[in-house]
C-alpha cells in the first residue's frame, strides 16, 4: 500500500459514513417499532452530522448534532409517549410510492451525469461568488469565520427569514397544543413536590448519577451555549448552536427533575415572550440601520466605522436568534410535556 | 427614507407586526396591529408600482451588499403586480377578519390567529419581492408553516388531518424546490435569480439543468395544486377558518403561478428554452384535466366550501393554460387571471362566510331559500357567479376572452371551444347554489337569518364590486399584465 | 470505479433521498412519514454539502496556517434548511399528537376511514365558542 494520503483518508471516512447512512436510512424504511425507528432516525443525524464535519462543514455539522440528533430526537420520544409505539401491518402495496421514488431516483442519477467531480476545486460553485466571500469577509466585517459573517451579515435577510421560521413553528406548536384540552387553559404549571411522572421519566428523580450527574453537567452546558454565542464569529458557532444548547440544558433538567423544577429556572410566561422577542431585536437592527441612513440591515452605518458597525450588527443580530432560539425550543418541549401532563391529570381524575 | 426604503418596509411591517400580535394578544389589539399593517402593506404596494411603472425596475441591495453577494429585492411590472394583488386581498378581508375570528376561534388564540396572518401575509410577499433564489424558499416556508397553522385552527378535527396533508404535500414541494435550486447553484455559482438567468443561458441542454427544472416545476406544482398534485387544496380550503380560506384561496396559488413566470421565462429563458422541453406540451393537458375533471367534481359536492375549492382546482387551469401557449397575448390573460381570480374567489368565500355565520351549517342545503332571507349577500354571490362564468362586462370574461384570442392567433381553435365547455361546467356547480338560495323554500336556520353585519358583508361586496369594476374598465390590469408579459416574453428583469 | 468514486456521494445522496421520499409517500404510520421526511430533507443537504468541499481545503475559518478554504456558501443555505426543517418537524409532531386524540390512531389508513367526507361531523376539535 503505497503511503495513506489525507485525500485517501477523506475518501475512507466519507464512504464509511455514507454507507453507515444507508443502513440506517434501510432500518428506518423496514422496522415497525417506532421507537426503535425514531432511534434510527437519530443516529441517522448523527452520521449525517459527523459526514458534514469530514466535509468541512463545522457550523452545520454542530448544528445537525443538537437539532437533528438532540432536539429531533426529543420531540418525537416524547410524542411516541403520547401515542402507539407499533406502527400498524400494512395492507396493501406501496405502489405509488414505488413509482414516485423510481422515477425521482432515475432524473437525479440523470442529473448527476454533468456534475463536477467530488472535490474538484475547479468547479463553477467555486469560481464566482465564494472566493469574493472568503477574500472580503475577513476585512469587511472582521469576522473570521466566513459561515458567520455571511450568515449574519451577507445574507443576513435570509437569517431573519429563517428566525421568523422558528417563530412560526414554535407559535403553531403552542397554538396546537396549549389549553385545548379543556380542563385548565395554559401550559401546565406543575405543582411543588410533584412527581417527574408527568413528564414520562418515571423514578429518574431517584436515580443517584442522573441527579448528580445533570447537576454538574448543566452550568457547563450553558457556559457551553454561551460561548458558543459568542465565540461565533471565530470559531465554528453561533445563535442557533448556542440558543439549541441552551435550551437542552433546561431540558435535562426537566427530564431528571420534572417540567416543574424546570419552570422555576424557566418561567413559562418569559419563554412566551422570549419566542417573539429574537426576532424583533433581529428586524429592529435592520430598521436601526435604516434608521441610521443606510439599508435595510445594513450595519457599516450603525458605529463610527463601518467595520465596528458590523460587529455590533452581527452581535445584535446573533442575540435576536439566540434569544428566539432558545425560547422556542423550550416552548415547544413545555407544550409537549404539558399534554402528556394533562392526559395523565384526566386519566388519574376518571 | 421611506420611500428609498419601500422594497423593504414592503416585507418588514407585516414580518414586524405579527411578533407584536404575539406579545399583545389581549382583546382587540392584535386585529387593530394586523388592519394597520395590512392596510399599510398595501399603501407600500401602490407606491412600489408608481416607482416601477416610473423608473423601471427597482433594484434594492438588503444589508447594502450588492448582488449577487448579497440579497436583492428585484420589482419588476409582474411582481408589482402581484404585491399589489396580495395585499389589495388582505386589506380587504382584515376587516372582515374581525367578526370573523370572533366566532370562530377561541379567545385564547386569537392573538396567535393574527400572527399567524401576518407570518403568512409577509411570507407571501417576500416570495414575490425577492431576486435570490434561496430566498424564495425561506420565506415560502414562512408562508407555509403558517398556513398549516391556520387550517388546523379550522372547525373540526378533520382541519387537522387537511393540515397534516398538506404539510406533507408542501414540505416535499418545497424540498424538490431546494433540490432544484441546489442543481442550479451546482453548475453555476449563483443565487440570484438575475445573475441565474444570464448562465443558464449558455447552457441549454444541459442535464443538471433540465434536472432542475425538473424539480423546481414539480415543487412549485405541489404548492401551486396543479392536477393532479391538487390532493391537499380542496380539505385545506374547506376545513380552514372562514377568514383563512379566504386569504389563502386568493393569494397563495397566485404567488405559486408568479414562481412559474418567474423561473420559466425569466430564469430559463421561456421561448428558447422551455419551448425545447415538453413543458408546454404537459402543462396543456394537465390544465385541461384539471379545468374538466375538477370541476366536475365541484359539481357533485356536498360542502359549500369544498366545491368552491375544487372549483379554484379547475380555475388554476385557465392560468396555466396561458403557460403552456407562451405567447404574450396568453401570458397577459394568465396575469390578468391571478388578478381576477383572486377577486372572485376571495369574495366567494367571504360571503359564504357570511352565509354560513347565520345558517351555521356548510352543505348546499342549509342555504335553501337564503337568497330571500340575505338578498345582499346572495346578490353579490350571484354576480361573482356571473363572473365566474364569464359573463361580458365582469372579469372572469376578460381572463377567457384573452385566453381565447390567445389560442385563436396559435390557430388552436379546439381550444377555444373547450374554453367555453368549460364554462358550461362552471354553470352548473354556480348555477345549483343560485338555484338552491333563490328557488326553496327556507327551512332550518335559513328561515330566521337576516343580513350578516356590515364587517362582514362589506368586504365580500367590495369584492362583488371590484369584479364588476375591473371587467368594466380593463384599462388598468391589462395595461399592466400586458407590459409584465411583454418583460416576460424578452426575458428582461 | 473512479467514476463511482468521484460522484459516490451523489449516488448516495440519491438513495438516501428515494429511502426517505418513499416512506413519506407510502401511506402508513403518521409518525413514520414524519421520519422518512426528515431522512429526505437531510440528504438533500448531501446535494449542497458535497459539492462545497475541496480536496486539501478546510473549513472556512480564515486562519494564517491555511490557504485552501472549502466554500461557505452551501453551509449557511443547509442551516437554514436544518432550522426550517426542525420547525416543520415540531408542527407536524403537535398535528399528530392532536390527531392522535381526536381519531384514536396515527395509521393513515384508519384516519382517513374515518374522516370520509359526508360523514357526520364528530365532536368539534377546535369548537367556535364551544367551551
Amino acid at each position: 500500500m503505497t503511503g495513506v494520503t489525507s485525500e485517501s483518508i477523506v475518501l475512507f471516512v466519507n464512504t464509511a459514513l455514507l454507507l453507515l447512512m444507508c443502513a440506517a436510512a434501510l432500518g428506518v424504511v423496514r422496522l415497525r417499532n417506532l421507537f426503535a425507528v425514531v432511534m434510527l432516525g437519530g443516529v441517522y443525524s448523527f452520521l449525517m452530522a459527523s459526514l458534514m464535519v469530514a466535509l468541512d462543514a463545522v457550523d452545520v455539522g454542530m448544528t445537525e448534532t443538537a437539532v437533528g440528533a438532540g432536539i429531533s430526537v426529543v420531540l418525537m420520544l416524547s410524542v411516541l409517549g403520547l401515542t402507539k409505539t407499533r406502527e400498524a401491518a400494512p395492507r396493501h402495496r406501496p405502489l405509488v410510492a414505488l413509482v414516485v421514488s423510481a422515477v425521482v431516483a432515475v432524473s437525479l442519477l440523470y442529473a448527476s451525469g454533468d456534475l463536477p467531480p467530488f472535490g474538484d476545486p475547479a468547479a463553477p460553485a467555486h469560481q464566482h461568488v465564494a472566493p469574493e466571500y472568503l477574500a472580503r469577509a475577513p476585512v469587511e466585517t472582521g469576522a473570521p469565520n466566513i459561515v458567520t459573517a455571511v450568515l449574519a451579515s451577507y445574507r443576513g435577510y435570509d437569517t431573519l427569514g429563517e428566525t421568523a421560521v422558528i417563530l412560526t413553528g414554535g407559535i403553531g406548536v403552542l397554538v396546537l397544543l396549549l389549553g385545548a384540552r379543556r380542563r385548565r387553559g395554559g401550559v401546565r404549571q406543575g405543582g411543588a413536590g410533584e412527581s417527574p411522572e408527568g413528564t414520562g421519566a418515571p423514578m429518574l428523580r431517584d436515580t443517584v448519577i442522573l441527579r448528580v450527574g445533570a447537576k454538574i453537567l448543566l452550568p457547563f452546558i450553558l457556559l457551553f451555549a454561551l460561548y458558543v454565542q459568542f465565540h461565533g464569529d471565530f470559531g465554528p458557532g453561533g445563535g442557533f448552536q448556542a440558543g439549541v444548547a441552551a435550551a437542552t440544558g433546561v431540558v435535562l433538567y426537566a427530564l431528571v427533575f420534572g417540567v416543574a423544577s424546570a419552570q422555576r429556572v424557566a418561567p413559562v410566561r418569559v419563554v412566551l415572550v422570549m419566542v417573539p422577542l429574537g426576532v424583533l431585536i433581529y428586524a429592529g437592527t435592520g430598521l436601526a440601520g435604516m434608521l441610521a441612513g443606510g439599508n435595510y440591515l445594513d450595519y457599516s452605518v450603525l458605529a463610527h466605522d463601518p467595520v465596528h458597525g458590523q460587529h455590533w450588527g452581527i452581535f445584535a443580530v446573533e442575540s435576536g436568534v439566540f434569544v428566539t432560539v432558545s425560547g422556542t425550543m423550550l416552548a415547544i418541549f413545555y407544550a409537549f410535556a404539558g399534554r402528556r401532563q394533562a392526559r395523565e391529570e384526566e386519566g388519574a381524575g376518571r | 427614507m421611506i420611500i428609498a426604503n419601500l422594497p423593504a418596509l414592503q416585507v418588514v411591517v407585516p414580518l414586524v407586526a405579527a411578533p407584536l400580535c404575539a406579545i399583545f394578544r389581549a382583546g382587540h389589539r392584535p386585529w387593530r396591529i394586523t388592519l394597520a399593517a395590512s392596510w399599510a402593506a398595501f399603501a407600500c404596494a401602490v407606491a412600489l408600482m408608481r416607482r416601477v411603472l416610473d423608473e423601471g425596475t427597482v433594484s434594492y441591495m438588503l444589508g447594502g451588499w450588492e448582488a449577487p453577494l448579497g440579497i436583492e429585492y428585484r420589482i419588476d411590472t409582474l411582481n408589482a403586480f402581484v404585491l399589489l394583488v396580495v395585499t389589495g386581498v388582505g386589506a380587504v378581508i382584515v376587516p372582515y377578519a374581525k367578526r370573523s375570528v370572533e366566532s370562530e376561534i377561541q379567545p385564547d388564540r386569537r392573538g396567535w390567529f393574527y400572527t399567524m396572518f401576518l407570518l403568512c401575509l409577509a411570507g407571501l410577499l417576500g416570495v414575490t419581492i425577492t431576486g435570490d433564489a434561496f430566498n424564495i424558499f425561506v420565506f415560502l416556508e414562512i408562508s407555509s408553516l403558517s398556513s398549516y397553522v391556520l387550517i388546523a385552527l379550522g372547525r373540526d378535527r378533520r382541519a387537522l388531518v387537511a393540515s397534516y396533508q398538506y404539510l406533507i404535500m408542501g414540505t416535499i414541494g418545497a424540498t424538490f424546490i431546494v433540490i432544484g435550486i441546489g442543481l442550479l447553484w451546482t453548475m453555476t455559482g449563483t443565487l440570484n435569480l438575475a445573475d441565474l438567468a444570464s448562465r443558464v443561458r449558455t447552457m441549454e441542454g444541459a442535464p443538471s439543468v433540465l434536472s432542475a427544472l425538473a424539480f423546481l416545476t414539480v415543487g412549485i406544482s405541489l404548492k401551486l395544486a396543479l392536477f393532479p398534485l391538487h390532493l391537499w387544496l380542496p380539505n385545506a380550503y374547506a376545513s380552514a377558518p372562514s377568514t383563512a380560506s379566504a386569504f389563502l384561496a386568493g393569494t397563495a396559488t397566485k404567488v405559486a403561478i408568479y414562481l412559474f413566470f418567474r423561473f420559466f421565462f425569466t430564469v430559463f429563458g421561456g421561448e428558447n428554452f422551455v419551448s425545447k422541453t415538453p413543458i408546454p406540451e404537459m402543462f396543456l393537458v394537465l390544465s385541461l384535466c384539471a379545468m374538466f375533471v375538477a370541476a366536475t367534481v365541484a359539481v357533485f359536492q356536498e360542502d359549500v366550501k369544498r366545491m368552491l375549492a375544487y372549483s379554484s382546482v379547475a380555475q388554476i387551469g385557465y392560468i396555466t393554460l396561458g403557460i403552456s401557449l407562451g405567447t404574450q397575448t396568453a401570458l397577459a390573460g394568465s396575469i390578468v387571471h391571478l388578478l381576477n381570480h383572486a377577486i372572485m374567489k376571495a369574495g366567494l368565500f367571504l360571503l359564504v362566510g357570511c352565509m354560513v355565520f347565520r345558517v351555521r351549517g356548510f352543505r348546499v342545503e342549509d342555504l335553501a331559500g337564503i337568497g330571500h332571507r340575505m338578498p345582499l349577500t346572495m346578490g353579490a354571490f350571484t354576480l361573482l357567479g356571473l363572473s365566474m362564468l364569464g359573463v361580458p362586462g365582469t372579469v372572469g370574461f376578460v381572463s377567457k376572452w384573452y385566453l381565447g384570442v390567445a389560442a385563436a392567433d396559435l390557430g388552436q381553435w379546439w381550444l377555444v371551444g373547450f374554453i367555453m365547455l368549460s364554462s358550461l361546467i362552471t354553470m352548473l356547480y354556480m348555477g345549483r347554489i343560485v338555484e338552491v338560495a333563490y328557488f326553496r323554500v327556507p327551512s332550518g336556520a335559513a328561515a330566521t337569518a337576516t343580513e350578516a353585519p356590515a364587517g362582514l358583508l362589506v368586504p365580500g361586496l367590495v369584492l362583488a364590486g371590484a369584479s364588476l369594476w375591473f371587467g368594466l374598465d380593463t384599462s388598468f390590469s391589462l395595461g399592466l399584465a400586458n407590459r409584465a408579459a411583454a418583460a416576460l416574453v424578452a426575458g428582461v428583469f | 470505479m473512479n467514476v463511482v468514486l468521484a460522484h459516490l456521494n451523489a449516488y448516495v445522496a440519491v438513495f438516501l433521498m428515494v429511502t426517505g421520499l418513499f416512506t413519506v409517500v407510502n401511506r402508513g404510520n403518521l409518525i413514520k412519514k414524519l421520519v422518512g421526511l426528515s431522512i429526505f430533507q437531510t440528504s438533500v443537504y448531501l446535494l449542497y454539502l458535497s459539492p462545497g468541499k475541496i480536496i486539501g481545503g478546510t473549513a472556512p475559518i480564515i486562519a494564517d496556517r491555511y490557504e485552501i478554504y472549502s466554500n461557505p456558501l452551501p453551509h449557511v443555505l443547509i442551516l437554514t434548511a436544518i432550522v426550517v426543517g426542525v420547525a416543520t418537524l415540531a408542527l407536524g409532531l403537535a398535528l399528530v399528537v392532536r390527531i392522535q386524540e381526536a381519531y384514536g390512531s396515527i395509521e393513515e389508513d384508519d384516519v382517513h376511514r374515518q374522516s370520509a367526507p359526508g360523514e357526520a361531523r364528530q365532536g368539534g376539535a377546535n369548537g367556535g365558542e364551544a367551551p
